[in-house]
């Protein structure tokens, strides 16, 4: 793996375009009486088209960090710009609208509903946008098929391994074609083998277009799958590799 | 959206028969409580119902109840006749009396003599015997209650005697009367019969029964006996109203049946509340992640009321056809129960009070969809 490394808000090629940028960010939660600040100040920016990596000790801020690009959660200070949205001037309402259009999302946990089977899990955000029953769940078992799930779209989440659950909720993330994929620890609950299946099948199908991926990981064994790593500590990004360049720092 | 909101919850097979039984046993309950509660008030009126030739009642002025009569002058028939407007007037007496029954014991009856000419008062539904019958010596018609309480496991038959107080009576007719409030067993008899089998002095004219030249002036032809009389003169509808408002404020029906609708109504709220609660508390990383996908607040609560409005439809649904069993079966078997009926209002309100209790308690529990966090779904 060759890499490069920048300045965390300066983008490595002036062409490239940016589907994430995010700078002096600001977030603190209340505990008891004081204030912790979780963001620090943060840069942040993220490419479209490419894996971008977040990486970083447990509770350096990454989960916060992408629930305030997520539009999940809102940032105190600082500019935030999500495919070309300023997300502190959108109200509530707008951003769940945001989330619904835009972005695709990718738990730790699934989260996938125990009552639905995997096609109707799939077909979700297709549903929430109004898209007829029908049509969303023939455009998600169309993708469940692209995920090597042909023989299991009617099957409930507890008849799936852990790796066909992750691919269901890939195919939930994307079935509504988003332009922002934010995946939280995607292989943290798969064994190594299955993993690697899974973030193979995400930058294949996930990295389609113009679609920018930003994933949250510990799991050092997946950097591999990286364009863009870059590293947080105590609220800031203080390192950024381009994995495939040659520049490293 | 709303499939997925009815998925969630038959996918949660023990809160879902949780929440349908939960409104199923407040329907019953609530149900069968007001259902009774109106049989009684209907039995309250039973004598004024049954006596559908007359549309005027006259009585004394202290009279506020058709179970509770004061004795009226004899003179007070011909009072009545006089006065303008009136077509025609006939006497009625009602007693409380006590029978002796084969075993030996006594039985609480009510007694209602009808004037001996016309016997205006008997009702007209004849299942053995005819009101011709009622002209003969000694007789008297009986409800079938009645007889099977004093003649237990036998057929409805005419020709037996029985002795009230102390003097004989022959039933010569079974007439299915409405039941009454305060006896199962009614007798109907001749006027002049009845007041032989009391012997409660000379004045023993309960009310007197009046109809009206003209039905659409009955208003003011009360307001002219009253006035000429100065006793009380009010319509069958009004008098079958006062009997009720009597039940009502003299008895504790209202309270004791009150109470156990209200508690109904409350244990459905906790039970459907709490196991409502508890979906959603199970359920609520669900909510997140529906959330995070950029499903709106005000689309979880369309969701949230659409799972509610299932349980409830199906719920009073269930707790409907069980207490129309309830009253379908023993109106038909037991005497006891006769008169008590499943309104089509009371259907119609309960299932009000069912929409009241689901939705309450969707509300007191949707607070937590609301404002759940969907962040949550970050964390591991």
């Amino acid at each position: 793996m060759t890499s490069s490394l920048e300045t965390p808000t300066q983008p490595p090629e002036a062409s490239a375009s940016l589907a994430v940028r995010c700078s002096a960010i600001e977030k603190s939660f209340a505990a008891g009486e004081q204030r912790i600040r979780v963001l620090r100040g943060t840069d942040f920016i993220a490419e479209s088209g490419k894996m971008n990596f977040l990486v970083g000790p447990s509770g350096c801020g990454k989960t916060t960090l992408i629930s305030v690009i997520g539009a999940i959660l809102r940032c105190e200070s600082g500019e935030l710009e999500v495919l070309g949205e300023d997300l502190r001037s959108l109200k509530n309402g707008r951003l769940a609208d945001f989330r619904l259009n835009n972005l695709g999302f990718i738990f730790q946990q699934f989260n996938l509903l125990p009552a639905l089977n995997a096609e109707e899990n799939a077909s979700l955000p297709l549903v929430a946008q109004g898209v007829s029953t029908s049509k969303a769940e023939r455009l998600a078992r169309v993708l469940l098929e692209r995920l090597g799930l042909e023989d299991q779209t009617k099957k409930m989440p507890n008849q799936l391994s852990g790796g066909q659950q992750q691919r269901v909720a890939i195919a939930r993330a994307l079935v509504h074609e988003p332009r922002l994929l934010i995946c939280d620890e995607p292989t943290a609950s798969l064994a190594a083998a299955s993993g690697h299946t899974v973030m193979e099948l995400l930058r294949d199908v996930a990295l389609e277009g113009d679609r920018s991926v930003i994933v949250v990981t510990h799991d050092n064994r997946i950097f591999e799958f990286a364009d863009r790593i870059s590293h947080m500590a105590d609220g800031r990004i203080t390192r950024v590799e381009h994995t495939h360049t040659g520049d490293v720092a | 959206m709303m499939r997925t909101a009815i998925r969630m919850l038959i996918g949660d097979k023990t809160k879902c028969l949780g929440l349908i039984f939960g409104v199923a046993l407040s329907t019953l309950l609530v149900c069968q409580q007001v259902s009774i509660f109106f049989g009684l008030l209907a039995r309250a009126s039973s004598v004024v119902t049954d006596v559908r030739e007359a549309d005027i009642w006259v009585m004394d002025p202290s009279v506020t109840t058709v179970d509770a009569p004061f004795a009226l002058r004899e003179t007070a028939l011909q009072r009545v006749r006089g006065v303008e407007g009136v077509e025609w007037a006939v006497p009625f007496f009602r007693a409380n009396v006590q029978v002796r029954t084969r075993e030996g014991t006594l039985e609480n009856a009510i007694l209602l003599g009808s004037d001996d000419a016309s016997l205006v008062g008997v009702p007209d539904n004849f299942m053995l015997g005819s009101i011709e019958d009622l002209t003969m010596p000694d007789s008297i018609a009986m409800n079938p209650a009645g007889f099977r309480l004093l003649f237990p496991g036998e057929e409805l038959d005419v020709g037996r005697v029985i002795e009230l107080n102390d003097r004989r009576a022959r039933i010569a007719a079974i007439v299915d009367a409405s039941p009454a409030f305060s006896a199962n067993l009614s007798i109907f008899t001749r006027y002049s019969l009845a007041t032989q089998y009391t012997n409660n002095g000379r004045n023993q004219m309960s009310f007197v029964l009046a109809i009206a030249s003209n039905p659409s002036a009955i208003d003011d032809v009360t307001s002219r006996i009253t006035e000429t009389t100065e006793l009380k003169a009010v319509t069958s509808d009004q008098f079958r109203l006062e009997s009720i408002l009597y039940i009502l404020a003299n008895t504790g029906i209202p309270v004791s049946f009150g109470t156990v609708v209200i508690l109904g109504v409350f244990i459905g709220i906790a039970i459907v509340g709490l196991t409502f609660n508890q979906f959603i508390s199970e359920n609520i990383r669900q909510y997140a992640a529906l959330k995070a996908i950029g499903v709106r607040n005000l689309r979880l609560l369309v969701m949230t009321l659409t799972q509610a409005l299932f349980v409830g439809t199906i719920g009073y649904g269930l707790g409907l056809f069980a207490a129309s069993q309830f009253f379908n079966w023993p109106s038909k078997n037991v005497d006891a129960l006769r008169g008590f009926y499943l309104l089509p209002e009371v259907a119609i309100g309960v299932a009000i009070l069912s929409i009241v209790i689901v939705f309450t308690s969707t509300v007191l529990s949707m607070r937590r969809v609301l404002v759940v966090d969907p962040a949550t779904v970050f964390r591991g």
